[in-house]
């Protein structure tokens, strides 16, 4: 009897491993899988800003990750796979690892997390944060991305060696080979300059004067002629400013002793994503955006895009919605996201770090894309800027 | 009388001779159309066509050309002999991309903000329908023997095959990043499809919707990243395939038969779109960025000439 069954038996399972791989690339009706996402963000205190022209965002990131949402779910309708994103926004005063235990572990694999550097890794040494899979969409911190890098976390950001680097490039492009440091009195200002400083050694430029600034961050006493005695120092080329909350920076500019561009976190700046961006398609998704926030695509949000944009994408190419096997095709070759800036992006497999163009912009126009035409690197360009393998001081506990 | 009619007959032999063929190009940013002879070399005019001109298209009796004025959300109709303007299609919003149907009576449009294709049927000038597609549709094509109609979203990573007679989807094939562009062989068997993000060609058998298979572009010297294929065009006897590869500068030519890349033709800079001459002897190329259009002679697969046409060439039609 059973010689009988066997070879029917095994006949079946061939047919239906041969419909199995069939099915993996034309898409058809299957049951409905459904990838939850968690996002996770803590309300912010309106920070002090120079100029009221710019509105404080309250929900910065939010409708970034909303709108990934809709593209995943477009595409989910014909995979049948169902994206689904869950908010959970922590008071000022409200505990964010205790939201994590109660709302997010334990039911979600996929976290999106809008938190300071300080909190991200406190999050990801939680015992339940290892059955998970974090994605920073707000920090720019160059230590989280090295010594104190977690094999749960993956940044969405361009860190601030790869903002320092994307300068130096156009710097050095341009042959503002003599830089003029001004450093504002944060802790965020000390980091962006110890990048800026690690990029002038990198491309073999010259920082031929530092200056804290030191002056008073209210517009009606900071006077012109503080500026212009300020910045009466040995020649240099550029001016570049170190100055993250935006205190003092647009002081600096059309107020200089000599005819200088100012370049850094005021004037020229670079960054993920900016209103003047309009090639490789970015026009299209910042329509989009716009009609559906009502306001302009700010890093955060851009960042949050790609992160939920990502889990869609290994979601897609894999059909699963399986922990393991959608970080696995995350950092694999295949792994190609699109993020509108003309490269394919991906993960670095040293530290989780999205490699990406970092846009080099002004006010009201798109000025340059690193890296910059000329910077050449063995695998892709994109790895000239900021920590490559060989620099890279993380050692992954995946 | 007879030497009046002698004389006119010797013009028509040389301006046949001289004007074998007309190509017309969109100039996206000058507003404007190309209009080059070829066979001369030269930029023949340039007239004012309407805002941001993409794609263009001729009829299957060469006498109108369509063009895709995207700022004005239209689809203009233009006499292909006056250059101008005889009629509109209601286009919806933003148009890019269109292909019109072997019988040249309807035309599907990828409106990309809207996530839509919009079927017009060209006698009525009316929009007889709107089809759900993936996110941000580009690419779009019709097979030869009229039966699919083939959408590629660019964020859903998907062609869209979709059934000329009911244009219901049926059938959805994921493919490479940023699928760009598509043609059907002659045949209708295979289409083919560029991926801009992975820097690939897929060759799909159209019956089983199935890939036959992935091509993936090698130029020496540039990096991965650089390489970006966009348009793609397939010889009338499937001889031979060609693949313009965007920011590397090159065109690829395949043998269609073994999926060979057989040689990198050095073209203008950003090359965009491609289209042969009648008689498929030569290749033409929009080159984006280096403002001119890049001539191939296909017999000895070298580019004999380029021509400067105006700012940002798009798109590429030909007269016969």
């Amino acid at each position: 009897m059973m010689r009988i069954i066997n070879p029917f038996f095994q006949i079946t399972l061939k047919f239906l491993f041969v419909i199995q791989l069939l099915s993996v690339n034309v898409v058809s009706a299957e049951a409905k899988q459904t990838i939850n996402i968690a996002y996770l963000a803590q309300e912010q205190k309106i920070p002090p800003v120079l100029s009221n022209l710019d509105a404080f965002i309250k929900d910065q990131g939010v409708p970034g990750a909303e709108l990934a949402i809709i593209d995943n779910n477009t595409t989910g309708q014909f995979t049948k796979q169902q994206f689904v994103l869950k908010k959970f926004i922590v008071p000022l005063d409200g505990n964010v690892i205790d939201t994590f235990n109660k709302a997010i572990a334990g039911q979600y694999a996929f976290v999106l997390v809008n938190l300071p550097a300080e909190l991200i890794n406190k999050i990801a040494d939680l015992p339940a944060a290892k059955q998970l899979l974090i994605f920073d969409v707000a920090t720019v911190d160059d230590a989280l991305r090295n010594q104190q890098c977690r094999g749960n976390v993956l940044h969405l950001l361009p860190d601030r060696a790869m903002r320092a680097d994307a300068l130096a490039q156009y710097m050095m492009k341009k042959r503002w080979n003599k830089w003029f440091l001004v450093i504002g009195a944060t802790e965020e200002d000390r980091l962006f300059a110890e990048a800026i400083r690690r990029a002038a050694k990198r491309f073999g430029m010259k920082i031929v004067q530092e200056k804290p600034w030191e002056h008073t961050f209210d517009a009606r006493r900071t006077e012109q002629s503080d500026v212009s005695v300020f910045t009466q120092v040995d020649d240099y080329d550029v001016l570049v400013v170190a100055d993250e909350q935006g205190q003092f920076g647009e002081y600096l500019e059309y107020r200089t002793w000599n005819a200088r561009p100012v370049i850094g976190t005021q004037g020229l700046i670079a960054t993920a994503w900016h209103p003047t961006h309009q090639q490789w398609g970015a026009e299209q998704i910042q329509n989009r955006f716009k009609e559906q926030a009502g306001r302009w695509m700010e890093e955060q949000d851009y960042a949050a895009y790609l992160a939920v944009r990502a889990i869609g994408e290994a979601a897609t190419r894999t059909l699963s919605s399986d922990l393991k096997r959608l970080k696995d095709y995350m950092f694999s070759a295949a792994f190609a996201l699109q993020g509108y800036k003309g490269n394919p992006l991906s993960f670095r497999s040293w530290n989780g770090q999205l490699r990406q163009p970092v846009l080099l912009s002004a006010p009201r126009s798109s000025v340059a894309v690193a890296p910059i035409d000329g910077f050449l690197h063995p695998h892709t360009e994109l790895d000239t800027l900021g920590y490559d393998q060989p620099e890279s001081s993380c050692k992954w506990s995946q | 009388m007879n030497k009046n009619v002698l004389g006119l007959f010797l013009m028509g032999v040389l301006n046949g001779a001289v004007q074998a063929e007309t190509v017309f190009v969109t100039l996206e940013k000058d507003n404007a159309l190309a209009v080059v002879d070829p066979i001369a070399g030269t930029l023949s005019k340039s007239v004012d066509i309407g805002q941001r001109p993409r794609g263009i298209a001729i009829s299957p009796d060469n006498k109108l050309l369509y063009v895709a004025t995207s700022d004005e959300n239209t689809i203009k109709i233009i006499d292909a002999e006056s250059l101008k303007e005889v009629g509109k299609l209601p286009s919806g919003k933003d148009p890019e991309t269109f292909a019109l149907n072997p019988a040249g009576d309807r035309l599907y449009v990828s409106n990309e903000d809207d996530s839509l294709v919009t079927v017009i049927d060209i006698p009525g000038k009316k929009a007889i329908k709107q089809i759900k597609v993936g996110v941000e549709p580009e690419g779009i094509t019709v097979s030869p023997d009229n039966l699919w109609v083939v959408s590629a979203s660019e964020t859903t990573n998907m062609v869209h095959w979709i059934d000329t007679l009911t244009n219901e989807i049926v059938e959805n094939t994921l493919v490479d990043p940023r699928p760009r562009a598509l043609a059907f062989t002659a045949d209708s068997r295979q289409l083919w499809v560029t991926s801009e993000m992975a820097g690939t060609l897929m060759i799909l058998d159209v019956k089983t919707k199935q890939l036959i298979k992935t091509i993936k572009f090698e130029v020496q010297g540039v990096t991965r990243d650089k390489i970006q294929p966009v348009g793609v065009v397939i010889d009338k006897d499937s001889k031979r395939g060609y693949v313009a590869l965007g920011p590397t500068n090159r065109v690829a030519v395949l043998n269609a038969q073994t999926f060979e890349v057989e040689k990198y033709l050095l073209v203008g800079q950003r090359v965009w779109n491609l289209a042969f001459s009648p008689d498929q002897h030569r290749l033409y190329s929009t080159n984006g960025l280096s403002n001119d259009i890049s001539i191939i002679d296909l017999e000895t697969q070298t580019v004999t000439k380029s021509v400067a046409v105006g700012t940002y060439p798009w798109g590429v039609a030909v007269k016969p």
